[in-house]
This record gives C-alpha cells, sequence and structure tokens, in this order.
C-alpha cells in the first residue's frame, strides 16, 4: 500500500492481571488504511476492538506501538479524529442544538455565537434532524440521537471518523437509513472511516476493507477482506451482487470457526504481513499486502488458507 | 381529571385532619378542673389555672389569638428580651445563610478537586469519615474560645455542619459523571477548566444541590439548638426565653413558626433541584 494515511504499527496492549502476571488482550498489531476508505472490523466480544478504536481515538493508550495518522505520530485525543460513540453520549442537559455547538465551538474558539450556530445548524440539516433543533436528547428516539451524534462528529469537519459499533442499539429500519446516511455522507465528503461492528452485513455495505480479528485475549488480526462489491452498491441489491455471498460467507467462516482456530493453524502468521483477501471467482488469485505471498481461495472452500 | 381529583381529595383529609388536630386540642385544653375558692391578691398570684380550672396548657385558640398579634407587629423591638417574631426570624435565616453560603463556596470548589482527584480522595476520606458524624454543637466551646463571639460562633456551627453533606454529595456527583460525557469532551480537545464547567458541573449538579438540600434542612435544626446556647436573638433564643417566661403559647408559635421557614427553605432548594436536573 503506498498512501498510508493511518499506520498502526506494532500496538500492544497489556493490563496487569493476578498475582505479578499481564494480560495481553494483542500484541504487534499491524493495520493501515488509506485516505477515504472505509474501513470495519469484524471480530468476537473481546478481542480488543474497542481497544483499537479507543487507541486510535487517543482515549487510550498503546502499551507499546505507535499510531501515525496523517504522516504524525498521534498522543492523546485531538479534533482531527472524531468518534462517535456506541450509546450517541449526547449531553442530556443540552438541546440538539447545543450538542452540536459544543463540539463547534470547542473546534474554533474565536467563532461568535451566531457563527457557531449557522455552522452547527448546517450539520443538523445534513443528517436530516431539520425542525428538532430545540429538543432535548431525552425527548428523541434511538436513531434520532444516534443522527445527533453523527452531527456532532461531522460538524468538527474531522480528518477521520471513528465509529463503535454506533447503529447496534438501533431497530433494523432505523439502522438501514442511518447507514445509507453514513455512507452517503462519507462518500460525499470523502471521509475515512474506522467502524466496529457485529454484523456482517453491515460490514459489506459500508466498508472498502474489512479487518477480521481472532478471539482474545492475544488476538491478531487474522486478514484483511477487499470488499470486491463495486462502490456504488445499493442496499436494495447488495445481495444479488454475484460476489456478496462468497464474501459474506467467508466473513461468516470466519466468525465461526476460524477466529477461534487461526492463531494454532497458522503459527506462521505474519502480523506485518496480514493476508489480503480478494473475493473472486473460481481461480482468481489473492494477493498478500506484500504480493510476495499469492493465495488462492474459492468460493465454498474458505477455511484453510495456505500461504 | 384523575390527578386532580386525587388532589382535591387529599386537600380535604388534609383539612379535615387539621380540624380533628385543632378539636381535640381543643377539647383536651378546656377548663374543667375545679374552682378554688381564694381572696383576690392571691388569685391574682395564682393566674387562671387556679382561679377559672384553665388548663396551664393554652388552647388553638389562645395561639391563634397570640398569633395574630405577633403577625400584626412582627417587627416591634422592645430592648434585649422584648423583639418582635419578624426579628428574631431574621436574625435567625441570616446566621442560617452566612454560615451555609460560606459551606458552599468552601465544600463546592473542595468536593469538584477531591471528585476529580482519586489521592485527594482517598487523603481526605479518615478526615471527612471523622469529622462527619460530630454533633455541630461539640464544636460550641472550641469555637466560643477561639472565636470569642458568640453570634460568629453560631455561624461556625452552621458552617461546620452543612459543609459535610455537600461535601460528600459534591464528591460523589463529580466522581460518578459518565465516563462517556468525559470522553466526548476530550475528543473534543475541551480543556480542564472548560471541561469542569461545561460537562462535570452540569452533570453533577444534580447530586450537588441534593447534597444542599440536606445541607439547609441541618442548618436550620442546629440553628435553633445554637442559639439556645448563645442566646441574645433568633428564634432559638426566643423559644428558650419565652420557656423561661413559662409562656407556652409562644413556645408552640415559634414551634410552627420554625416549621413553616424549614419548609420554605426546602422548597426553594428543591426548586432549585428541579431547575438543573435533566432527563435522560
Amino acid at each position: 500500500m503506498t498512501d498510508k494515511f493511518v499506520s498502526i504499527e506494532g500496538i500492544a496492549k497489556r493490563y496487569p492481571g493476578g498475582g505479578g502476571a499481564t494480560t495481553t488482550i494483542f500484541e504487534n498489531l499491524w493495520l493501515s488504511m488509506a485516505r477515504g476508505e472505509f474501513c470495519c472490523v469484524i471480530g468476537h466480544s473481546g478481542c480488543g476492538k474497542t481497544t483499537v478504536l479507543n487507541i486510535l481515538a487517543g482515549l487510550d493508550a498503546p502499551s507499546e506501538g505507535a499510531v501515525i495518522v496523517d504522516g504524525q505520530a498521534i498522543s492523546g485525543t485531538s479534533l482531527d479524529r472524531a468518534v462517535i460513540f456506541q450509546s450517541h453520549a449526547l449531553l442530556p442537559w443540552r438541546t440538539v442544538l447545543g450538542n452540536v455547538a459544543y463540539a463547534v465551538s470547542s473546534k474554533w474558539r474565536s467563532w461568535d455565537r451566531a457563527k457557531v450556530k449557522a455552522h452547527a445548524q448546517k450539520f443538523i440539516d445534513l443528517v436530516g434532524l431539520t425542525g428538532s433543533e430545540h429538543k432535548r436528547p431525552s425527548e428523541l428516539s434511538g436513531g434520532m440521537k444516534q443522527r445527533v451524534g453523527i452531527a456532532r462528529a461531522l460538524s468538527i469537519t474531522p480528518k477521520m471518523m471513528l465509529m463503535d459499533e454506533p447503529f447496534s442499539a438501533l431497530d433494523a429500519l432505523t439502522r438501514g437509513t442511518l447507514q445509507d446516511e453514513v455512507r452517503r455522507i462519507c462518500l460525499e465528503t470523502g471521509q475515512t472511516a474506522f467502524m466496529i461492528t457485529h454484523d456482517v452485513d453491515e460490514a459489506i455495505y459500508l466498508a472498502d476493507k474489512i479487518f477480521l480479528m481472532t478471539n482474545g485475549p492475544g488476538a491478531v488480526l487474522a486478514e484483511v477482506v477487499e470488499n470486491p462489491l463495486p462502490r456504488d452498491r445499493g442496499r436494495t441489491d447488495l445481495h444479488r451482487h454475484p460476489l456478496y455471498y462468497a464474501l459474506r460467507n467467508h466473513i461468516i467462516d470466519f466468525l465461526v470457526t476460524r477466529s477461534k482456530t487461526f492463531t494454532t493453524e497458522r503459527p506462521d502468521h505474519d502480523p506485518r504481513n496480514v493476508p489480503v483477501v480478494r473475493i473472486g471467482k473460481p481461480g482468481l488469485s489473492i494477493a498478500s499486502s506484500g504480493e510476495e505471498q499469492r493465495q488462492t481461495w474459492t468460493p465454498g472452500t474458505s477455511p484453510g488458507l495456505t500461504a | 381529571m384523575k390527578t386532580s381529583s386525587l388532589r382535591l381529595r387529599a386537600g380535604l383529609v388534609s383539612i379535615a385532619l387539621l380540624a380533628a388536630f385543632l378539636g381535640i386540642w381543643h377539647l383536651a385544653t378546656r377548663s374543667t378542673a375545679p374552682v378554688a375558692t381564694m381572696s383576690p391578691e392571691y388569685a391574682k398570684l395564682m393566674g387562671l389555672t387556679a382561679t377559672q380550672g384553665k388548663s396551664a396548657m393554652p388552647g388553638p385558640l389562645d395561639v391563634g389569638a397570640k398569633l395574630w398579634e405577633h403577625l400584626k407587629r412582627p417587627f416591634y423591638d422592645n430592648g434585649p428580651n422584648d423583639k418582635g417574631l419578624g426579628i428574631q426570624l431574621a436574625y435567625s435565616i441570616a446566621r442560617v445563610g452566612t454560615g451555609y453560603l460560606l459551606a458552599v463556596l468552601v465544600a463546592i470548589p473542595l468536593g469538584f478537586l477531591i471528585g476529580m482527584s482519586p489521592l485527594l480522595s482517598k487523603a481526605l476520606d479518615p478526615f471527612i469519615q471523622v469529622l462527619k458524624p460530630i454533633s455541630p454543637l461539640a464544636w460550641m466551646p472550641l469555637a466560643l474560645y477561639t472565636i470569642k463571639d458568640s453570634s460568629v460562633s453560631a455561624i461556625f456551627v452552621i458552617f461546620i455542619c452543612s459543609i459535610w453533606p455537600m461535601l460528600l454529595n459534591t464528591v460523589f456527583g463529580v466522581a460518578s459523571v459518565r465516563k462517556e460525557w468525559i470522553n466526548v469532551a476530550r475528543t473534543l480537545e475541551v480543556g480542564t477548566i472548560r471541561r469542569a464547567f461545561t460537562v462535570i458541573l452540569p452533570a453533577a449538579a444534580p447530586t450537588i444541590l441534593t447534597g444542599m438540600r440536606i445541607s439547609i434542612g441541618i442548618a436550620w435544626l442546629v440553628i435553633v439548638a445554637a442559639e439556645m446556647l448563645v442566646g441574645g436573638t433568633g428564634i432559638g433564643y426566643f423559644v428558650w426565653n419565652e420557656w423561661n417566661n413559662l409562656s407556652i403559647t409562644n413556645v408552640i408559635i415559634a414551634i410552627l413558626l420554625i416549621g413553616i421557614v424549614g419548609m420554605l427553605l426546602d422548597q426553594i432548594l428543591a426548586r432549585f433541584t428541579r431547575m438543573v436536573t435533566f432527563p435522560e
């Protein structure tokens, strides 16, 4: 990969365990993202997905390693990296406008009230909450609250967005509309996005790249799956694409079986050179990131990738 | 409306209970004892209890008449031992207000510091745990000895008794602000001071106000006892003075007023609490 907008370089997270021992959530994790790319992380609970996201956000510090965003190693939080929280995390004593304006005035401290308000309003309109500016979060539905969270994150015009299962608390219908919105906004604004999800279809619909993580503790990034679906994919005809089921089966097979057995089956796994899987028609090649490992994968025979 | 009819019925029951209470009180304090015959000079000394068989306990009508008298002239001042009830209450409220405000000024910033710093929280915990259960009146001799002014000592006692609930509630409120709200401020690169005022203060405000409401209640309880000790002015002193005058009527009136003022103070703080409470 030539353009490494985000580069996670050998990070580890360890917690002191009982009796002087340390628990390693993950170690030697390498991962990179290009500018404008939408990446999803899929893995079972406890594999450290949220920790990776928190480290990217700067809310948590890695025990080892570094994260480089746009050519600079990060230290602490930054207005360049906006977070959309799973629990929306709106300030309940502020209105919709107040919540977005809080973020806007945090980024541009010198702006006057009218300018902050106008800027915040633009993003409230963008997420389709026009007319609800003066409502408090308690008066909003779950979907509307998360829209405010999205508006707040976008309003500071970040370089990248970090989303921790942003739609998992929503009902299926609302989730679908919000996925459309997020996809539209990210494509329009060229946002780089990093999203944690448990929903395979969500990842297929939204992501350009899907990171598959094995089970923790001692989790590793097992594969980077490139999404073969066209960029102008629609949510309604997604499942009709010839490669959709191949992709979906590959991810589900990973989650169901290989996420448990991956580390034992693949002792030679090189965390710096995570295999890149390109789902293609039978016989098409699957290239690793360094192009030196070439793998083939045929739909229906997902487990047992050989180097 | 079902709620309004409930309120109406509750009001009716309240009035009925009050009427029953006043009725029983009236019947219990009627003149019933036999009247002894005695010389008029002796009768003057003995009072109505002996001459007309009137109970020494005043009835509701006596109290009502006396109360009306007080309400007509609440602010008269006939020297140190005879002041209007309005003046006495004003002294008490001023003392409570001063001590309480001083406690607010100390407890809330200090509570913020302790709540935000786990180190301070642990370090100061034993002191707070020992100081908190001390009866505020136990400080009185020490206050009188060091301050050498009885009125200021009373204010100090109010200060020391109202500081603990506010301090502990502020610490608790600040320490238990939701992590996600703090994280929002952190991802927006909000500085510590601005974070304290825009996230922690509004989030902890309901808990802090609850502490302030408990404190004002305790302060009002303590002022009566403190003024009985220090004397001079105030509703507590008035109660003790009227006991020495054997005017049970005035004592009952003072008890009633103490209750009403305490209720009003509590209602004011309750209103403030509602103002800062946010629905989630």
